[in-house]
């Protein structure tokens, strides 16, 4: 069957199979950053952004997306490296698997949420596992931002 | 594997409906718990495309259609004032966000999973679920009745004022419950499920009329009947053993979850 | 020093957290060959019949493998330094399935689809044999899993494969029997650890293909680069020289790829099509057929005088080694020897172990490798110790723990306690969590207490005498540096922290050396990051190559400036005559390298240590219990660890905290669990439950660095350390909280629960 969306910004084209998954279909048409990291739904690699709400692209059909307007990392390249600073800063990418995933997450977050607190912060993430960091530097790499993020609005308030 | 042969964006119910009378087609939830299955379907009907994913509020009820994510569910600023927040705390342990943004209303109901806080949250409040061929039938029917091939349209909490507590015992937080525990109090009477025993949810009926008059009964006496009928439910309630506890611990669960939910509901206090 | 023990970003940080195709399955050529394994449903049979014909003409497929295609040559999986201790016990394929997920074919095709219908359609008959599935009733069982008269220890380690035994030893010091005797206070526990799962977040995974030369190239998310190149060698026949591995950035490994778990699937099947081939390990085999932690079970015997004066120890281990005996015969040996070293002063001790072969899935190295068992218990037992006592189990700790100047007497990486800091570990773990305040609980109403525990910890760095770090250097003809390294960054940053060291050995910009690796062709030889071995040994082979690369600029610089290498010195910017203005710049001598040139600007260095230095740490945890459904929280986990110097202050916290994390899942959540016909059941994330965000509380972590004179800045490992507190510092906390002593990990709302019932 043949879908059409909007990936990153540019419409797409492409003939698909109808049981195949969204996670599958962008990882095809070269979008790396989005990873598998179980088969169940469970550990939050693969989350990609459709319509702008954050979805686990291994549960999706790539039918589903027919119309629509799917988000991967390579779509946000900008923010990645703005907000990836901060986490680089505290040492917590570590082996990087999870990164895009939780980045998309974050993202979302950041968007629903205006000033999240440490508790929501665990809550809206707590389906994007990480094996290597133990949390604790991710969540600091967040506060970190979300910090520079004020100073920088009061700086700018203030010129 | 998940394999689909053919992919129907259907344009109304009653072609959903048609479609689904072959035994190998499906209708398609958030699908984060079909696509894990060996399954060979035929025809995967899709029914994203009528408006099914939005909760409206009428003067006497909330009208959840079958497509509406659990996360919508859970953001839903009306239900969480109408519910004390019961349904979010139903929801919010669900693995994550954005598996929560995938799996529907429709899809945990109509699964009648034995794991489901969602089942386990409406088997305490006063609610219905519509069948396109079937009509409007009250949650605890559509609980027992057999898997067909009717089509899940909407579910339904009738805006009767409720006291509503939820709570679930879990080894790690976004796991499957060990036990779930709803409780609704109405004027008229109250409500207590228990699911994840590890099987499908029940309610927990008064057979005994322990509580009868709750609402009336001062904090004492409210505590009293807690733990008389969350002995009542240790009793009468059947469990069993998994992979995640033994029948034996979920029994003392059962009691310990039903009290706390029970003098949470009473306002006797916060429960934990 | 201007970058050792700055928290430097990782080198390779912005690739990573941009998402870029940096690991192997984003590399593997897209029409390579999908190669999958069918595998057992039965924990012990012989095959005795398999149909590939039908399978064989399903569209697409290419190759179907039985054991009847492969060679008969043993080897083993372990990732270990020649000659293995590990046994050769294994077949590519093998006509005897040994544990539900045995290999029994390979199958490659041109798609997923055809590979999964050819699976479905292969025949396969099997004579079912009785099961080992109970590590109790292994040794001497009749059922014997490796019968075969080619089955190879090539090193003594008390093996005997017809007794269904991979290894055995006892060792001891004085007469512990009658100095256990002799003692005033005494306890006899015995502690049981399940075979938890590394979950790195990439599984297994390796695509292969034949170069220009016709060699067998191999993409491989491995720890063990080297070692993989010389089993695939004598797997497959072909001998390592026809094997060349490279290793692309890793998404975690934890020990668990320091087995060679996926490799030779797509290796045999690119020998046999010549064509290139992927294998991508699904969760679900990741989780039932790979390389778990060791389950042990571990009795302890411990001694005290009066005077609460640890007098005795003696540790039984009985390790499961599963079907095959990958890191058998050496993670027991850390159950002893890493809990022996955290005490002083005792007169007598006795180790001894069983590993035994069963027909469950095999283990192999996890993060701990062996001492997290053997920590665990020790660790309880000297709660239940102090408590027979009456004695403030950290009181009793400060009282025995192992000093700096000391003698080791039961660890066997060292004679001297050449750097340890663990009594101000302890002091400040206690200060962070507030012991004396809140030891042992404090009632909160509504059913919840809460309390605190304590625990030691310490590992190795490096095998002593053995693990081997490579390091290469070069002056590139811009005055750039090119380090070549054979360890393995795993997400870990070694790439970033030896790095570093080049940069202050050099007195260069960090940015101005760029790492590089592995390839097994052209990177220095080195064993691979495991053993907690990188920062050590691989470090010690930095800094030589450094500074023999450093004399080889003074020379040319001074030869150059038409002086003798004696009268100029190097200050990382310019070779400058020490008495006199003649000065050469660094760019101008690498210039020189490259033209008219005969002195090379480039060195390499090999380190190994005769000792290996451990690492201390002390934490201190507290908890809440909900004594109405058994619930455990962590409310706080206090940690301070002794690594030496922190090369990266930043990476060794994500270390820690990341390996508390891990530690806090195998303390609470992860619960392997078998059925009766021996299969594992927690295969997926959905059943295994590894540690969410939510699962872990308050996590804080400070450090206590010691001096470790050994090492050309100080350092120890940090790696594996990290991991080892949780288990028994929550367990003993819960003993606080509510007086159950769990024994036996994790330590679930249910078994508290029954616990507390028991008791009452």
């Amino acid at each position: 069957m043949e879908i059409k969306f909007w990936l990153n910004g540019k419409m797409i084209q492409a003939e698909t199979d109808p049981d195949t998954l969204l996670l599958d279909f962008l990882r095809e048409h070269g979008c790396y950053s989005v990873k598998r990291g179980c088969e169940t739904a469970n550990c939050g690699l693969c989350t990609v952004l459709l319509e702008d709400k954050p979805v686990l692209s291994c549960s999706l059909l790539a039918a589903r997306a027919d119309g629509k307007k799917v988000v991967t990392l390579e779509g946000m390249q900008a923010e990645a490296e703005e907000f990836g600073e901060f986490l680089a800063n505290e040492g917590a990418e570590q082996c990087g698997f999870c990164n895009p995933g939780f980045l998309m997450n974050v993202f979302a977050m950041l968007k629903e949420l205006k000033d999240p607190t440490e508790e929501q912060i665990n809550e809206y993430l707590a389906g994007n596992l990480c094996r290597c960091s133990g949390f604790m530097g991710q969540t600091r790499s967040i506060l970190k931002f979300l910090e520079s993020k004020k100073t920088g609005k009061e700086e700018a308030k203030g010129q | 594997m998940l394999k689909i042969k053919e992919y129907v964006k259907v344009k109304d119910l009653e072609e959903a409906y048609q479609l689904n009378q072959k035994k190998s087609a499906c209708v398609l939830g958030g699908m984060v718990w079909l696509k894990m299955g060996n399954r060979n379907v035929s025809t995967a009907i899709d029914l994203s495309g009528l408006s099914l994913d939005t909760i409206e509020e009428t003067e006497e009820e909330f009208r959840i259609g079958a497509m509406t994510s659990l996360r919508t569910l859970e953001t839903d600023e009306r239900i969480h004032a109408w519910t004390n927040g019961a349904v979010k705390e139903s929801l919010k342990h669900i693995v994550g966000v954005q598996f929560r943004n995938c799996a529907t209303v429709g899809g945990s109901i109509f699964g009648r999973f034995g794991f489901s806080d969602v089942l386990t949250m409406f088997l305490a409040l006063d609610s219905y679920a519509e069948l396109y061929k079937g009509g409007i039938i009250p949650m605890e029917q559509f609980a027992a009745k057999k898997r067909d091939r009717d089509i899940l349209v909407r579910i339904i909490i009738k805006k009767k004022p409720v006291k509503a507590v939820y709570l679930s015992q879990r080894n790690s937080s976004t796991d499957f419950p060990v036990l779930t525990c709803a409780a609704g109090v109405e004027e008229q009477g109250i409500r207590v499920a228990i699911g994840a025993r590890p099987a499908k949810a029940v309610l927990v009926k008064d057979r005994e009329g322990i509580l009868n008059g709750f609402s009336q009964m001062d904090a004492a006496q409210k505590e009293a009947a807690a733990e008389a009928f969350a002995a009542f439910a240790a009793e009468t309630v059947a469990t069993g053993s998994n992979m995640r506890a033994s029948a034996q611990y979920r029994t003392l669960l059962v009691k310990a979850l039903v009290k706390r939910a029970l003098k949470q509901a009473g306002g006797v206090d916060s429960g934990n | 020093m201007k970058y050792v023990n700055q928290p430097m970003q990782k080198k390779d940080a912005k690739a990573l957290v941009t998402g870029q195709p940096v690991y192997t399955d984003d590399l593997a050529p897209k029409d390579c060959l999908i190669v999958k394994v069918l595998r057992s449903p039965h924990a012990h049979a012989l095959i005795q019949e398999i149909k590939t014909e039908a399978a064989q003409k399903v569209p697409g497929i290419v190759c179907i493998l039985t054991y009847k295609d492969v060679p008969q040559q043993r080897f083993t999986f372990a990732g270990q330094t020649y000659p293995e201790l590990s046994p050769y016990d294994r077949l590519i394929l093998d006509q005897r399935v040994r544990f539900v997920g045995d290999a029994v074919a390979i199958v490659a095709g041109e798609t997923e689809k055809a590979v999964d219908n050819a699976m479905k359609i292969i025949k396969v008959k099997y004579q079912v044999l009785e099961a080992v599935l109970d590590f109790h009733e292994a040794k001497d069982n009749p059922v014997v899993i490796h019968p075969e008269d080619n089955w190879l220890a090539q090193v003594p380690v008390g093996g005997d494969n017809h007794r269904n035994l991979c290894a055995s030893r006892v060792e001891s010091k004085g007469d512990v029997d009658q100095v256990l005797e002799s003692c005033r206070y005494t306890v006899d526990r015995t502690y049981h650890t399940k075979a938890n799962q590394q979950a790195m977040m990439e599984t297994f995974r390796a695509y292969t293909y034949l170069d220009h030369f016709g060699r067998l190239n191999v993409v491989a998310s491995t720890q063990v680069p080297f070692h993989v190149r010389r089993i695939l060698g004598r797997a497959l026949g072909i001998g390592a020289s026809n094997v060349r591995v490279i290793k692309p950035r890793i998404g975690g490994g934890f020990g668990a790829k320091q087995t060679s778990v996926a490799e030779v699937y797509p290796a045999i099947v690119t020998l046999k099509t010549k064509r290139p081939a992927k294998m991508v390990f699904s969760r679900y085999e990741s989780q039932i057929c790979s390389s778990p932690r060791h389950e042990m079970e571990v009795r302890v015997r411990l001694g005290a005088d009066e005077e609460g004066n640890l007098k005795a120890i003696d540790i039984y281990t009985l390790s499961n080694t599963g079907a095959f005996g990958e890191h058998g015969p050496t993670t027991v040996g850390l159950s002893g020897h890493k809990p022996l070293g955290l005490y002083r002063d005792y007169e007598a001790y006795r180790f001894s172990y069983d590993v035994v072969y069963t027909n469950r899935m095999s283990a192999g190295a996890y993060r701990g490798y062996g001492a997290t068992q053997g920590i665990f218990a020790v660790e309880s037992a000297i709660d239940e110790l102090a408590e027979l006592m009456h004695m403030d189990p950290v009181k009793f700790r400060e009282k025995n723990l192992t000093k700096e100047g000391g003698r080791f007497i039961g660890y066997d990486g060292s004679p001297w306690v050449t750097s340890c800091t663990l009594d101000k570990c302890l002091e400040r773990a206690k200060e962070m969590i507030g012991w004396d305040e809140k030891y042992p609980r404090r009632e909160m109403g509504n059913g919840k207490v809460r309390a605190v525990g304590a625990a030691l910890a310490m590992q190795g760095s490096a095998i002593a005498g053995v693990d081997v770090g490579g390091a290469s250097i070069k002056l590139g003809e811009d005055g750039s540096y090119s380090l070549g390294l054979g360890a393995t960054d795993m997400g870990t940053g070694c790439d970033t922290i030896l790095s570093q060291m080049a940069a202050d050995v050099l007195e260069t910009d960090f940015d101005n050396v760029v790492a590089w690796g592995v390839d097994t062709d052209v990177s220095p030889y080195d064993s691979g990051s495991y053993a907690s071995a990188t920062t050590y040994v691989t470090g010690m082979a930095v800094a030589r190559a450094c500074e023999e690369l450093r004399e080889k600029i003074k020379e040319l610089g001074a030869s150059m400036l038409e002086l003798s290498p004696e009268e100029v010195d190097f200050d990382g910017k310019e070779v400058y005559q020490l008495e006199g203005e003649k000065k050469v710049s660094l760019e101008a001598i690498a210039v020189k390298g490259t033209c008219g040139n005969n002195a090379s600007l480039q060195a390499s260095a090999t380190a190994s240590s005769k000792i290996s230095p451990p690492p201390f740490m002390a934490a201190a945890v507290e908890i809440e219990v909900d004594q109405e459904t058994g619930s455990v929280s962590i409310l706080d986990y206090a940690a301070v660890v002794d690594c030496g110097t922190p090369i990266n202050p930043n990476l060794a916290r994500v270390q820690t905290e990341g390996g508390l994390a891990q530690g806090i899942g195998m303390a609470l959540y992860e619960d392997i669990q078998y059925n009766a016909k021996g299969q594992m059941r927690n295969n997926s994330f959905m059943q295994y439950k590894i540690p969410s965000r939510q699962d872990v509380g308050k996590i804080r972590v400070e450090f206590a660095p010691s001096y470790e004179k050994s090492h050309p800045f100080g350092a120890k490992s940090i790696g594996e350390i990290v991991i080892n507190t949780p288990c028994p510092a929550i367990a003993n906390a819960v003993y606080n909280a509510v007086g159950v002593r769990i024994r036996e990990m994790p330590i679930t709302p249910e078994k508290v629960l029954m616990g507390i019932l028991e008791k009452s």
